[in-house]
């Protein structure tokens, strides 16, 4: 396995090798999908929304819809205007969405498609019923990642949908970042102990995670609705989880609708877990509940008593940056090595946090910004460690490594549980504690001889 | 046919007709808007085997219509080139289109230590805003000479994906460049997504490209012995399928030069024009292919279905009948006496249950008319079907190839023209040999379609929309429906099983004898599967009854 990947490391300005990112236009699909009876629609040639649907279903083992402009040579060259024009109406008569969410494809943002444009033609014309809503993320694949997609089509909700009336609100909002759909339904139910009215957005809990009864629901009764969207600019503050997928929308509904925002690391791991519930305590301005504080007393019981198996083990990490930069802090908080840190997706500022959370504690780990997997397999080669934590991908490095692998982030395509074990909160932390552990036991046990096979651990 | 568990067949007994479907027709075109139901009518057909009707494929979807299909950068790099191992495969764009093609194909390779495999890796130029504004070649150029000093391999291919055509870069001159730079074989696929209007023109396009680059380019060390030796056309080696093709093909003496294109070696390729037979297996993917050889080394095709065990026989049978070998013809009814020996056992058992059972099937360009087979052979009926990106040839047969239209959207699908080679033209088969042949029965260039085999009032749809499919589920309630991943779950939610026949559902092989047993018992577990028992809960089935306890609790006596 991999076996032709050399230790000695070339630097590459062109070639990439095995991503640790994809395209903007998937990130944006899964976003939309958290708006309730809302038909994500791909502004491009058919290729790439058959691929986002794939991949996406693929993670989520859940039915994907969307649609597509399904561009042939003829629109490339003359543009997609018509055949976005005409599925806005095929849409609304076979589909019947309650809003379709258009995002644009590397083609048609080469080609310069006006969308706004042809959304308000659409509804001039009349192909848009009354009391449903078409509305658009530029999701140019070429720039960013996959959380670019996502980041630019929750963004896109405060443009068209949040507006200030000046109604008296008590609400929150609160962006949960490019999570899961159990991690969603973990943020709602972190904030609704503490007693915080959250509004989610997206929200793609019972979207992606439905129950199977013979019946098919093309939309499912989850995802935040479109008036619930609109008082988001009457809301008391945001809470905007992850810099890299939500901050922009956080930032942006400040500037629109003047509703202060603060942007928290992902609720993953206990020190960022402990932000995220200090930042709910002080909007809700009451104590933190003891349903919360034994959540948390819970986890720290597993760290404490666990200890011994986690401590000074070498791991390595990789994944989309918001993700990775508080599993890292969760990792040092359990007292392990991240010496090998790598995220697909660019930016700096993800290597300007990775600075401050490894300052003083694991000054030499290697980190990088927009770079792959080929990259993290050869730093492995030449410093080896213990654990593995990252999407299926990594399923190869840990083969050829013969490393314990932990699945952690999107996309999880060959294990069961993301879907309904969220790793955000207290309680994500104890599951992905429990795997962590439960990796380096199964480990201990398979490299265990007759002799030092213990029988508890 | 709603009340198609009833009908449920016994074995052997005589099939009630299949029911007139115009009221499922109807509701599946109804809701669209008149234009719309217009063309969608057209691609959707009630079968007459004896009167095949015509039927409107290849043409392009409807914007907005939840299709199955993808672009034809997907074809080309994604189902030909894709399993060609030992070829550094880099596609030119931005990262999307690299990382999904990226081991989310089933096409298995071994991974032989002595070869080079690239099949884990995933290669792109990862195109970003500067050079879709100022051209990517020069990035191009650097990531061919990047994988040429890190892997040294033996030939390099380049994709080129939508905005690239946009932008004018020109792959084929950055790849002439290299090859002449690096002294390895580099070559590019113009296989922008927006060509044509499915993965169709990617298939055509990477069989251009293949022919032109790969074919007849290596001689072989030891010069083949064997007569009877033949390529394995449009076999991807799904889940391990070529391998059990091969298994039994070896076992009746005979030799795959090269297998176009599962678990394949770039010189396996190199040296395929030394075959004496092509049989095909995916005629969509691959009849241009089986064509071009024919015209340029003499090399004749024959269509073959190597799924299904009745199938596979037949297909064996009609390998021999062209060698017109009586060694040979004997040892391929041993093994297929043997095989069909062994798995007598699980056909028969499967069959008890699975006899009469309905299937609907809607795969990519050929597949469905194979997977019929394996339905056949357990006396399941395929009462729907349909492909997502064939032509009216597939569907009808290759008489009616030459009557196709081409339009706007294939015209620029490049149609190489070919011409026999001076010297290495060599007719494997005289005139008069072919005469005989045809006249007992072999039929050499030629498909027979899918239509002809299916049931008359059978319903055949051509690029099946998710509405349509959502109908169909209602009006059959099928017992096993076959579709791609897009798919799976939404009918896996109206509970109905589902089988994905692209991947298998991550198991196979289902080709061969072997895969046959695999298949069966897969469908038969399947529809026997017990969690959707559970759908309704015993509370809601039986409000009024009291729940049943396993144990009483004892009333306390006084
Ligand atoms: S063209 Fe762009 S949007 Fe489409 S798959 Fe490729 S990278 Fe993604
Ligand atoms: S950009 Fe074009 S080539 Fe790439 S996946 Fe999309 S349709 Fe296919």
């Amino acid at each position: 396995m991999l076996d032709i990947t050399p230790k000695e490391i070339k630097p590459r300005t062109a070639l990439r090798i095995n991503p640790a990112k994809t395209c903007q236009p998937i990130g944006a699909m899964y976003a939309a999908l958290g708006i309730h009876g809302c038909l994500p629609h791909s502004h491009g040639s058919q290729g790439c929304c058959s691929y986002h649907r794939m991949h996406l279903t693929r993670h989520f083992k859940e039915p994907v819809m969307a649609s597509t402009s399904s561009f042939t040579e003829g629109s490339s060259v003359f543009g997609g205007l018509a055949n976005l024009s005409q599925a806005i109406n095929t849409i609304f008569t076979v589909y019947n969405p309650e809003v379709i969410a258009v995002h644009t494809t590397c083609l048609s943002e080469v080609i310069g498609d006006d969308i706004p444009n042809i959304i308000a033609k659409a509804v001039s014309e009349g192909t848009v019923p009354e009391g449903k809503f078409v509305f658009h993320a530029n999701t140019p694949s070429f720039a960013g990642s996959h959380m670019t997609g996502f980041s630019s089509m929750v963004r896109a909700m405060v443009h068209y949908f949040s507006e200030k009336t000046g109604a008296e609100s008590g609400q929150v909002n609160i962006i949960p970042g490019f999570v899961n759909p159990a991690d969603m339904r973990e943020i709602k139910r972190i904030a609704s102990e503490m007693g915080v009215p959250a509004l989610l957005f997206p929200d793609t809990s019972d979207v992606l995670d439905t129950p199977l009864t013979g019946k098919y629901d093309f939309y499912p009764p989850g995802g935040v609705t479109i008036k619930q969207l609109r008082t988001t600019g009457d809301s008391l503050r945001t809470l905007a989880l992850g810099p890299f997928a939500s901050e922009a929308a956080g930032a942006y509904l400040d500037e629109k609708c003047d509703v202060p925002c603060d942007i928290l690391d992902l609720p993953i791991g206990i020190a960022a877990t402990d932000r995220f519930v200090h930042a709910l305590k002080n909007v809700a301005a009451q104590d933190v509940p003891a349903s919360i504080n034994y959540d948390r007393g819970r986890l720290i019981d597993v760290m404490n008593d666990m200890h011994r198996y986690t401590h000074g083990l070498k791991v390595a990490v990789f994944g989309d940056p918001d993700h990775v930069t508080s599993m890292v802090e969760f990792l040092l908080d359990l007292n392990m090595k991240p010496v090998h840190v790598v995220t697909g997706t660019p930016g700096n500022r993800f290597e300007r946090r990775m600075t401050e959370i490894l300052e003083g504690r694991l000054p030499d780990s290697n980190f990088s910004a927009n770079a792959d997997l080929f990259l993290l397999h050869q730093w492995i080669k030449n410093e080896p460690v213990d654990l593995l934590i990252g999407n299926t991908y990594g399923k190869y490095i840990a083969r050829a490594e013969d490393l314990p692998f932990v699945r952690f982030g999107f996309p999880t395509l060959d294990r069961i549980g993301h879907q309904f074990k969220p790793h955000v909160g207290y309680t994500g932390a104890l599951h992905l504690l429990e795997s962590i552990l439960n990796a380096i036991m199964d480990r201990q046990d398979r490299d265990a001889t007759d002799e030092t096979l213990e029988l508890v651990m | 046919m709603s009340d198609s568990k009833d009908n449920t067949q016994t074995a052997g007994s005589a099939l009630i007709p299949l029911p007139d479907p115009s009221p499922v027709l109807k509701e599946m075109l109804d809701i669209y808007p008149p234009k719309v139901a217009r063309k969608r009518a057209k691609h959707i057909r009630v079968n007459d085997p004896h009167d095949v009707p015509e039927v409107e494929a290849n043409v392009r979807t409807i914007p907005g219509i939840i299709t199955q299909r993808g672009c034809c950068y997907a074809g080309c790099k994604g189902v030909v080139i894709g399993p060609i191992k030992d070829l550094v495969q880099i596609v030119h764009g931005p990262i999307g289109c690299s990382y999904y093609a990226w081991g989310t194909r089933r096409n298995l390779a071994n991974q032989d230590p002595s070869v080079e495999s690239y099949m884990p890796y995933c290669f792109s130029t990862d195109l970003t805003e500067d050079e879709i504004i100022f051209g990517g070649e020069k990035k191009l150029r650097a990531a061919i000479q990047e994988a040429y000093e890190l892997f040294h391999p033996k030939a390099i291919a380049v994709f080129s994906t939508c905005p690239v055509g946009l932008i004018g870069d020109d792959v084929h001159a950055v790849a002439r460049q290299a090859k002449a730079d690096l002294g390895i074989n580099v070559f590019g696929f113009s296989c922008e997504g927006y060509k044509g209007v499915s993965q169709s023109a990617g298939h055509h396009i990477a069989n251009n490209g293949v022919f032109k680059n790969m074919v007849g380019i290596k001689e072989p060390e030891t010069p083949f012995t064997n007569p009877f030796r033949i390529n394995v056309l449009g076999e991807y080696n799904i889940g391990g399928d070529a391998w059990e093709i091969e298994r039994v093909l070896t076992r009746c003496g005979i030799e795959v030069v090269a297998t176009f294109s599962g678990n394949a070696l770039y010189d396996q390729i190199g040296q395929s024009h030394h075959a004496n037979l092509n049989v095909v297996m995916c005629h969509r993917s691959i009849n241009y292919m089986a064509e071009m050889m024919e015209t340029k080394f003499g090399i004749p095709w024959i269509k073959v279905n190597f799924i299904g065990a009745d199938s596979m026989s037949k297909s064996l049978r009609k390998i021999a009948q062209y060698f017109d070998d009586a060694g040979l013809s004997e040892r391929v009814e041993a093994v297929i006496a043997e095989e069909l020996s062994a798995l007598k056992a699980v056909r028969e058992d499967v069959t008890r249950r699975c006899s009469g059972k309905l299937a609907l099937c809607y795969a990519g360009g050929s597949r469905s008319h194979h997977w019929r087979e394996l339905f056949k052979d357990i006396e399941m009926r395929l009462v729907s079907a349909g492909y997502e990106f064939a032509h009216r040839d597939d569907y009808e047969g290759s008489r009616v190839a030459s009557s196709i239209k081409v339009d706007a959207d294939s015209r620029n699908i490049e149609e190489l023209a070919v011409e026999a080679d001076p010297e290495r033209y060599r007719p494997r088969k005289t005139q008069e040999q072919v005469a005989v042949l045809e006249e007992n029965g072999l039929k050499l260039a030629t498909y027979d379609g899918m239509m002809p085999d299916m049931e008359a009032n059978a319903i055949v749809i051509d690029d099946i929309s998710h509405h349509e499919m959502e109908k169909m589920i209602e009006f059959y309630k099928p017992d096993i429906f076959c579709s791609g991943i897009k798919d799976k779950f939404v009918i896996e939610k109206m509970g109905v099983p589902c089988k994905q026949i692209h991947s298998y559902d991550y198991g196979g092989p289902y080709a061969g004898y072997k895969g046959a047993a695999n298949f069966y018992r897969d469908i038969d577990t399947m529809i026997n599967s017990s969690a959707r028992r559970f759908l309704k809960a015993p509370w809601e089935s039986q409000p009024e009854l009291q729940a049943n306890f396993a144990v009483r609790p004892e009333k306390k006596k006084g």
